[in-house]
């Protein structure tokens, strides 16, 4: 049994289930992101010394992945045009690109926590690294799920695009607004951890 | 739509693992009872320790080890396990999945006419994350140095240095916050899409307005619990010090961390849940009240209008309401007066609302059933807890009364004869939904009537000691402080209300299982009631409505001047 309005909007609302409940789940995001950047605030207000990003991060890597997840947020707008253009074959090559991208952004992320551990600059050394661990881990595990859901419709959509072209592209959408958030978040996490 | 294709399911998809919201409404029914009395339990234990302070709990004191009772003698440490984890059961795994999940799962699709929530799966997957923070917190009894201990506040630093049950307490609440926030999705979404055909928001009954507005308390005031959650799990598994100071020292020694936290950011994120989380806890049990009053004084409620823009003036407020728990933390004056500006604005609505259930008895003829009876309970015993936190929501007399037996007497008026009497209506109004089957009126005035004398004897006592200063964390109940002597008797008569509150439920559970077999037939409609659901069968089967309901009116069209019968459904053309 189906409910109804989860492929075709209802009319007086002009929203599809799964495109409300997506936004609402992205508000309770806000929230808890949302307290976490207050936990920054609060932190360094009272602190008697607040570090300078610089002096425990390296912003040259930060710039690099800002770039590649707002390229990667382009390829999921293009990947979800070609799903809405019906052109299934380029929606897979867009949304692999997109998890390739998120790949590579995670390897960054790699790189960057590697050398701070080399560095001996763990959670425990210092609130500042406390905080830009938490912060950029909870993004990872985002990132992680965004790649997940974006991978699993490239490779396994074929069988609800064929059934219902819609349906599939709707959730295409859902997928990218979840993922433009998590960008978004980052481009608060930047310029926080790394420049201020 | 709704019979379209019927695949027998099996066994497993059918009870256990289902995505029908009846049967997930019941599983969080069944659940939340059996964790009230789990926490009712943990409560009854304390109340001994409180009586009788160093004696031996009598029959069952050998089953708690020598680590905990010694002889059947509780440690005070045992005493605070048992505290935490009874605020933490009762709020967290009693209250919330009866009032929102239970109640909300079963009732609010049939009441807008749905076939079922708009994320079935994912509503599943909230009941069994429920069920698994639910065993975590559980389990947690059993690990070395036993289950939290640091009180349902968890207040940093103390947690962050508490035995490995306060990491188990955290997970818990983890999985739980996720529990709320997929269910709150689900009721927002199902709420705005899929109301059924003539139902617009103002048709909608004041129970669904009511799990409406609670359901963006949880979904936005929880997150910065799990917010606070991961930050305390970094700081006891990390070794970071999200919310330890500089300098701390402990038992004499400085303690090795690199410090420069704040204990007091737990507080506030704490208390950003927990304050919009204690309209979570009343805002359901409001709704129902309101349905079972309506319907038991032949009436439209007084001021509908009134009720609902008040709940959604509430929601809004209770948010901005949070450090009226923190006056003692040494705010400033400023920041004082606006919070206890906001606490005095946001009593209003609240006021608002119980007037206009208090008015709609008026001139009613009203049937005294079991609902009714608890529903009309509710009213005094709310109104108590609402007006005894008037003092504490203004930081002067706050500074007297915090952290006595008056907060814990106020708050549990609001919860206990409030909210669990509500739910308590809402299981005897909405069981022959469910079950086809009415419950015992004779059994069910056996349940009401000593459990309303009990239950004040419980909580009145606790306002009175509170006065005279009596500290609510003490493990002895202030047998050793001279100050607590005077109404330290009190004790025995509230402990031994508490047992008889026990006593008083045996016909409620006796009455809930026999019902299902014995209970009298109960027709589609046994109340006479206008809203939606009851144009479904008793039990609805799966997809709800033999053909798609369609509304043509208000959700209380109670003694309609010219019409023949004192009702006429929301479903009913013309």
């Amino acid at each position: 049994m189906l409910v109804p309005h989860i492929v075709k909007p209802r009319p007086d609302t002009g929203l599809t289930n799964g495109k409300f409940g997506i936004w609402l789940f992205l508000a309770s995001e806000v929230m808890l992101f949302g307290a976490l950047f207050a936990t920054y605030l609060m932190l360094r207000v009272g602190a008697t010394d607040w570090p300078l990003g610089t002096t425990y991060l390296d912003p040259k890597w930060a710039t690099l992945n800002t770039a590649v997840l707002i390229t990667s947020s382009v390829t999921m707008v293009m990947a979800w045009a070609m799903s809405a253009k019906r052109d299934f074959a380029k929606f897979r090559f867009f949304m692999l690109l997109t998890v390739a991208l998120g790949f590579c952004f995670m390897i960054i992320k790699y790189i960057e926590y590697s050398a701070k551990f080399d560095h001996h600059y763990y959670p425990s050394t210092h609130v500042f690294l406390a905080i830009y661990f938490t912060l950029t881990g909870l993004h990872g595990l985002h990132v992680l799920g965004g790649m997940a859901v974006n991978a699993y419709l490239a490779l396994f959509g074929k069988k609800l695009y064929d059934k219902d072209p819609e349906w599939f592209t709707n959730r295409v959408e859902n997928s990218g607004l979840f993922w433009h958030f998590v960008d978004l978040v980052w481009i608060f996490l930047f310029p926080i951890l790394y420049l201020l | 739509m709704s019979d379209g294709h019927h695949e027998e399911l099996s066994f497993w998809r059918k009870y256990v693992f289902s995505t029908d919201h009846k049967v997930i409404g019941i599983q969080y029914c069944v659940t939340g009872l059996a964790f009230l009395f789990f926490g009712f339990c943990l409560m009854m234990l304390m109340r001994w320790q409180l009586a009788y302070p160093g004696k031996a709990i009598p029959i069952i004191g050998g089953l708690f080890g020598d680590a905990r009772a010694p002889g059947g003698i509780m440690l005070p440490d045992f005493y605070n396990e048992l505290g935490a984890m009874h605020g933490t059961i009762m709020v967290f795994l009693g209250v919330v999945p009866l009032a929102v999940g239970g109640f909300g799962n079963f009732v609010l699709p049939l009441q807008i006419g749905a076939p079922d929530m708009a994320f079935p799966k994912l509503n599943m997957l909230s009941y069994w994350s429920l069920f698994v923070g639910g065993v975590v917190m559980f389990s947690s009894f059993f690990l070395e140095g036993g289950a939290a201990q640091s009180g349902w506040t968890s207040y940093a630093p103390l947690s962050n240095i508490a035995p490995s049950g306060q990491t188990a307490w955290l997970i818990g609440m983890i999985f739980l916050i996720t529990s709320s926030l997929l269910g709150s999705v689900n009721f927002i979404v199902t709420t705005v899409q899929l109301r059924a055909k003539g139902l617009s928001m103002f048709r909608m009954s004041i129970f669904c307005w009511a799990q409406f507005v609670t359901s963006f308390l949880l979904l936005l005031a929880f997150p910065p619990l799990e917010a606070a959650g991961v930050l305390q799990l970094m700081d006891r598994l990390a070794d970071t010090s999200f919310f330890m100071p500089d300098g701390l020292v402990i038992s004499g020694e400085v303690l090795d961390r690199s410090g420069g936290g704040s204990p007091l950011l737990w507080q506030h994120l704490f208390w950003f849940l927990a304050h919009p989380e204690v309209y979570v806890l009343i805002l359901p049990a409001l709704g129902i009240v309101g349905e079972i009053i309506a319907n038991n004084t032949r009436k439209p409620l007084w001021g509908y209008r009134t009720i609902i823009y008040s709940l959604i003036f509430l929601g809004f407020m209770s948010f901005i309401v949070w450090a009226h728990h923190m006056y003692m933390t040494g705010m400033g004056s400023v920041l004082a007066t606006f919070f206890q500006t906001t606490t005095m604005i946001i009593s209003i609505p609240s006021v608002i609302i119980l007037t206009a259930l208090l008015l709609s008895l008026w001139g009613g003829s009203i049937r005294f059933n079991t609902p009714m009876l608890f529903a009309l309970a509710f009213l005094p015993m709310f109104g108590i807890g609402g007006l005894t936190g008037l003092p504490l929501g203004l930081s002067a007399p706050d500074i007297a009364l915090h952290d006595t037996y008056y907060v814990i007497g106020h708050f549990h008026y609001v919860v206990a004869p409030g909210t669990i009497f509500a739910l308590f209506a809402g299981i005897y109004y909405w069981y022959p939904k469910a079950t086809g089957r009415m419950m015992s009126e004779t059994l069910g005035k056996l349940h009401f009537w000593p459990s309303l004398l009990f239950i004040n004897g419980v909580f009145f006592p606790m306002l009175i000691q509170g006065l005279n200063g009596v500290s609510r964390r003490l493990a002895d109940g202030g047998a050793t402080y001279d100050f607590a002597g005077a109404v330290g008797p009190l004790n025995k008569m509230m402990s031994w209300s508490a047992w008889g509150l026990a006593l008083a439920q045996i016909p409620f559970i006796i009455n809930f299982f026999l019902s299902l077999k014995t209970g009298k037939e109960a027709g589609d409609n046994p109340w006479n009631a206008t809203t939606v659901e009851w144009a479904s069968p008793s039990p609805p089967p799966h997809g709800n409505f033999a053909t798609e309901p369609v509304v043509y009116r208000g959700p209380y069209e109670y003694s309609v001047p010219g019409s023949d019968i004192d009702f006429i459904p929301q479903t009913k053309e013309g």
